[in-house]
């Protein structure tokens, strides 16, 4: 292990490399490109939840004036759902093609069924409406009690669960023990059923795209994703081109939370590109991004705990149904394989299963299923704890997992900081502080904790030194998260020079090599490394090339403060050679200086997160308010402070919006009815309080400089705290996001104090 | 491709000559803080806009000889909040103005687009019912006079008549003891639409209630004058029953649809939750304590 310490620039925060430029205006996000000769792309969307497409006629809209191209799914390479799976990533592409355009069916309201471009925005929409289609409207479901009754509309006939069609597409579960045996030794068993509703990930930037084909097939494409190689890769094999011809260049991107990790606009866009012959914008509308990109799931999560007298756990079982959407691809593997794992159970059942209907496919969302599933899990502890008369966090610390705990879904942990959270939540100012007088309103306050995967992967990074001597780095990542800034303070602290000399830029597919995704809490884990090898490579260079100048051993230079210094037996001989002098005198000492490493990262530890939350309830309106909220979090080590925090507050901020107002409202027709933001509600300002962070540095021993991925644990506890605070304020359980105003009036004028668990 | 005439005169008459020739292709704009959006959603296309912000009087806010207001219907919500007495005297109104939109917003958004949009849950409506104000229309056949109740038919309709303007506000002098204020329950904070809204304007003596009116929106296809909870404020001193019995009256009043904001129970009951809260601080502010 290599960590730096007593470090200049790891640990400060530095003035952001983006900054300027998006709070003057300048940033380029990909509906700020154009091209000489760009026209517009327009999708038509099916109106029906569900409805086999017997026919399309696009002719009326070819001929309209001024439309230059129309594509239909044909147009589109198909992925025949016979031939089994084409994974790409965690995506299927079987499923990828058909959500991209509808092929046989169209399986919700606003899923593509054909595409116009033409030279104008309104044109392309005029010609939409010519084109003719001949529905077999189908019956449908969107709720999953609806979509898993034995006589539901099935979307995927070649799917079969107990030997039927199905809509239940995936199941996995996670075991440890014998939970039969484990519930017999409990003293007090709890279970509860929770349901949650879909949420979108809410980001600003709604899609957006620009697409150049040349005659010679060479494709750039102009895109706002969360990672460049996946929108090449996927355009590649929905479009024919090979990947060598297509130039994915990410624009600076406008949020994403996971939702950004795969396409809806390039491949349709590239292949109107392609048969006009004219560059193609096409920029979603909100109401698109809300009716057609990806919420995440709504789920219904049974979850029953089993503990002693003492408070020990003795057993525990989770099903999670989980809605997929259209298509199958739920995130059941954060939901089964993560609420549980803070603790240390003996016996443990974990189920998941993946449920299609007919909305929209799900996309990742930070932390995707994890605070799905921690919302049940942490509000049955919550019961536990209360009945057993402990307080919740010590209920926690007495089952806490800890280094060498095994968890259900594989790993025995290393070293992880679990503990530490629920330790420094119960040492805060916040735990110790009086809850205060709502005047009128009823105050209540909560805990939850929260786990999270990360992930490691593909990085490649290119380092090289500016003939000025200066610094650019190249990293293939989208940044979402602070990873030029990160990467900055290291590479800066690596070389012993002033952050402000280190450019961090994300290269397109064509001119760094490939870098996976930016998820799963992996780009600055991953790119880090390779920025460490690679700038390491570039010491090494510069000491070789200093000793030569010096003709002494290169083992006898040193790198130290930005410069070149010699060692005994010639400290002091000469004078240092900084890396300015260097960059100067590369020409005639064997050229350039850069070097570039790639690799697939490994030793991603996970992430655990404790979070305290105080609200205020105005019972006479059932509003709830979050007063006061502190994120506890082991983050590694926290390269960048600032950038840190920022995950942890936006990651609350979301959590708490979920918790309280966000919810996809449908008609009776099945069409979403709120797919805006003024009537789907996210928090504005001014509804959330400043959002305390304590950072737990728990340096991860598999990383140069400790790193752990931050950005999706804190929104894995936050529902679940939200609920808690406000049992602790009512006295009434919620068993059911969100809690909004007409709600919690409800419950607060029903009988019913419990809701709809069972006990045992 | 439709053609858009963009026309802003600089006169009353031109304007209200040029609106009623263009029959229902035009649109008025003032602030254009829903129209725009509308057009921009594709909900309306229309092929005239007359702009009324070049008339002097659109954009005037004049105090009138026997103490009155009266207010241009175009004069933005931050012209309103910058007025030096209007919100000494018309606090609720100034207040439920201000909350249309954000503070952009507010630099465009009017009284007067808020009363034409015609939507029930509009949150000046409520505060200008509560306060008893007088509109005047011009059209055609000249101007007249309405009550503000009277304007709107029905969500995003008026009962103004083809070719007809809105051209400004009169309300009333005040009596010392008079105040008002506007409440709304919204799920957020701010940047959020009404699910009930309750403006309540009052005149007190030695503690007494001896006037008082209130207005509620979207309870009901309009905002609704409720004059019975206002006779239970009258003649009381705001106790507990009184205050009950006017709560009463406006969930009686209410006509509320169950719908993506909110529920019929749950709308129902806060439209009194928010008269009690409501008068509490109209009265609080008109005696001063």
């Amino acid at each position: 292990m290599n960590l730096v310490t007593n470090n200049k620039w790891i640990g400060q925060r530095t003035i952001r490399p983006d900054g300027m430029d998006k709070v003057t205006g300048r940033a380029q996000f990909a509906a700020d490109t154009t091209m000489p000769g760009m026209i517009w792309g327009k999708i038509l969307r099916s109106p029906h939840p569900h409805a086999r497409i017997r026919s399309i006629d696009t002719s009326k809209a070819e001929k309209l004036p001024g439309v230059k191209a129309v594509v239909t799914s044909k147009d589109i390479v198909d992925f025949p759902i016979e031939k089994g799976a084409v994974m790409l990533g965690i995506q299927d592409m079987r499923w990828m093609c058909r959500n991209v355009m509808a092929r046989d069916k169209a399986l919700f309201p606003g899923h593509p069924v054909a595409a116009v471009a033409a030279t104008t925005e309104a044109i392309a929409a005029e010609a939409c409406n010519l084109i003719e289609i001949d529905y077999e409207v189908l019956p449908w479901s969107i709720e999953i009690d609806d979509a898993i009754k034995s006589d539901a509309p099935v979307l995927h006939e070649f799917n079969k669960f107990d030997g039927k069609p199905s809509n239940i597409v995936g199941r996995l579960e996670h075991k440890k023990g014998d939970i039969a045996e484990g519930f017999k030794k409990a003293d007090i068993v709890i279970e509860r059923t929770f349901t949650t509703r879909p949420v979108h990930q809410g980001y600003i930037e709604p899609h957006a795209c620009l697409i150049s084909v040349a005659p010679d097939g060479k494709t750039t494409i102009w895109s706002s994703s969360q990672g460049q190689f996946m929108v090449r890769a996927m355009t590649s094999m929905l479009s024919g081109i090979p990947q060598s011809d297509i130039r994915a260049i990410p624009a600076e991107i406008g949020g994403g939370f996971g939702g950004k990790t795969i396409v809806y606009l390039e491949p349709l866009a590239t292949l109107l590109a392609k048969k006009s012959g004219r560059p193609v914008k096409m920029v979603m509308t909100r109401e698109e991004v809300m009716r057609a990109t990806g919420p995440t799931s709504g789920s219904k999560s049974t979850v029953k705990i089993g503990a002693t007298r003492d408070g020990k756990i003795v057993a525990a079982h989770g099903t999670f149904y989980l809605q997929a959407g259209a298509f199958p691809g739920s995130p059941i593997r954060g939901a089964a394989g993560c609420s549980f794992t803070p603790y240390d159970i003996p016996n443990l059942l974990s189920e998941g299963y993946d449920v299609c209907s007919n909305r929209s496919k799900v996309a990742a969302y930070r932390a995707p299923g994890a605070p799905i599933g921690a919302y049940a899990v942490e509000c049955v502890m919550d019961e536990v704890a209360e009945r057993l008369k402990m307080d919740p966090l010590d209920f926690r610390l007495k089952n806490a997992a800890k280094q060498g705990t095994k968890a259900a879904h594989g790993p025995v942990f290393p070293r992880i900081g679990y503990i530490e959270t629920v330790e420094a939540a119960k040492a805060s100012p916040h735990y110790a502080a009086p809850l205060g007088d709502g005047h009128g309103k009823l105050r209540g306050r909560g805990v939850a904790s929260g786990f999270w995967f990360n992930a490691g992967g593909e990085s490649s990074a290119q380092v090289n030194i500016t003939e000025d001597g200066n610094v650019v780095v190249t990293t293939g990542h989208p940044d979402i998260g602070g990873s030029r800034a990160g990467i900055a303070n290291i590479c800066a602290e690596l070389l012993g020079i002033d952050y402000r000399r280190v450019s961090v830029i994300i290269g397109d597919t064509q001119t760094v090599g490939f870098s996976n995704l930016t998820g799963g809490s992996r780009v600055l884990f991953a790119s880090s490394m390779v920025v460490t090898q690679s700038t390491e490579k570039i010491i090494q260079t510069l000491r070789e090339r200093a000793a030569k100048i010096w003709e002494i051993d290169p083992e006898a230079v040193k790198w130290e403060n930005g410069a070149a210094h010699p060692v005994s037996p010639n400290a002091g001989q000469f004078e240092p050679l900084t890396l300015e002098q260097l960059a100067e005198k590369a020409p005639a000492m064997g050229g350039p200086i850069g070097a570039g490493v790639q690799l697939n990262t490994q030793g991603a530890d996970g992430g655990f997160g404790t979070h305290i939350c105080d609200v205020e309830v105005d019972v006479d309106l059932g509003i709830a308010r979050v007063i006061r909220y502190t994120a506890v979090q082991d983050v590694g080590r926290a390269i960048h402070p600032g950038y840190v925090e920022g995950q942890l507050q936006g990651g609350v901020a979301q959590g708490i919006g979920w918790a309280l107002n966000e919810e996809y409202i449908y008609t009776k027709e099945g069409k979403v009815d709120n797919p805006g933001f003024l009537d789907y509600r996210m928090p504005v300002c001014s509804d959330l309080p400043m959002i305390d962070c304590i950072m737990v540095e728990i340096p991860n021993p598999k990383h140069p400089q400790g790193v752990k991925g931050v950005g999706e644990v804190p929104l894995v506890p936050v529902m679940a705290a939200v609920a808690n605070a406000i049992y602790n304020a009512l006295g009434k359980r919620f068993y059911a996001l969100p809690m909004s105003p007409p709600k919690v009036l409800e419950k607060l004028e029903s009988a019913d104090a419990a809701g709809c668990g069972v006990e045992a | 491709m439709t053609e858009l005439r963009y026309l802003a005169p600089g006169t009353l008459d031109e304007a209200v000559g040029a609106f009623a020739a263009a029959g229902s292709a035009a649109r008025i704009l003032a602030g254009g803080t829903d129209l725009l959006v509308q057009m921009r959603s594709g909900i309306l296309k229309p092929g005239v806009i007359v702009d009324i912000k070049k008339i002097p009087e659109m954009t005037a806010i004049e105090e009138t000889a026997d103490g009155g207001f009266r207010i241009g219907a175009a004069v933005s919500g931050m012209a309103l909040a910058e007025h030096k007495n209007f919100g000494k005297v018309w606090p609720g109104v100034l207040e439920a103005v201000n909350l249309i939109g954000s503070k952009q917003v507010q630099g465009r958004a009017s009284a007067g687009g808020n009363l034409c949009n015609g939507s029930p849950a509009g949150d000046s409506v409520p505060a200008m019912v509560a306060a008893g104000a007088i509109v005047t229309v011009q059209g055609p056949d000249g101007r007249r006079e309405m009550k503000v109740e009277d304007v709107p038919a029905g969500p995003g309709r008026t009962n103004f008549k083809p070719g007809e303007i809105l051209v400004s506000f009169t309300l009333p002098p005040r009596p010392p003891g008079s105040s008002d204020a506007y409440l709304r329950m919204i799920p957020r904070t701010e940047m959020d639409i009404a699910v009930v809204g309750c403006g309540v304007s009052l005149t007190m003596k030695d503690g007494t209630v001896t006037s008082a009116r209130v207005g509620l929106g979207a309870v009901a296809p309009t905002v609704l004058l409720v004059e019975d909870a206002a006779k239970a404020l009258i003649g009381s001193r705001l106790d507990d029953a009184a205050l009950a019995k006017a709560a009463s009256a406006c969930s009686a009043a209410c006509r509320p649809i169950d719908d993506k904001r909110g529920t019929i129970a749950y709308r129902t009951k806060v439209a009194g939750v928010l008269l009690k809260r409501t008068a509490a601080i109209a009265a609080k502010r008109a005696t001063g304590k």
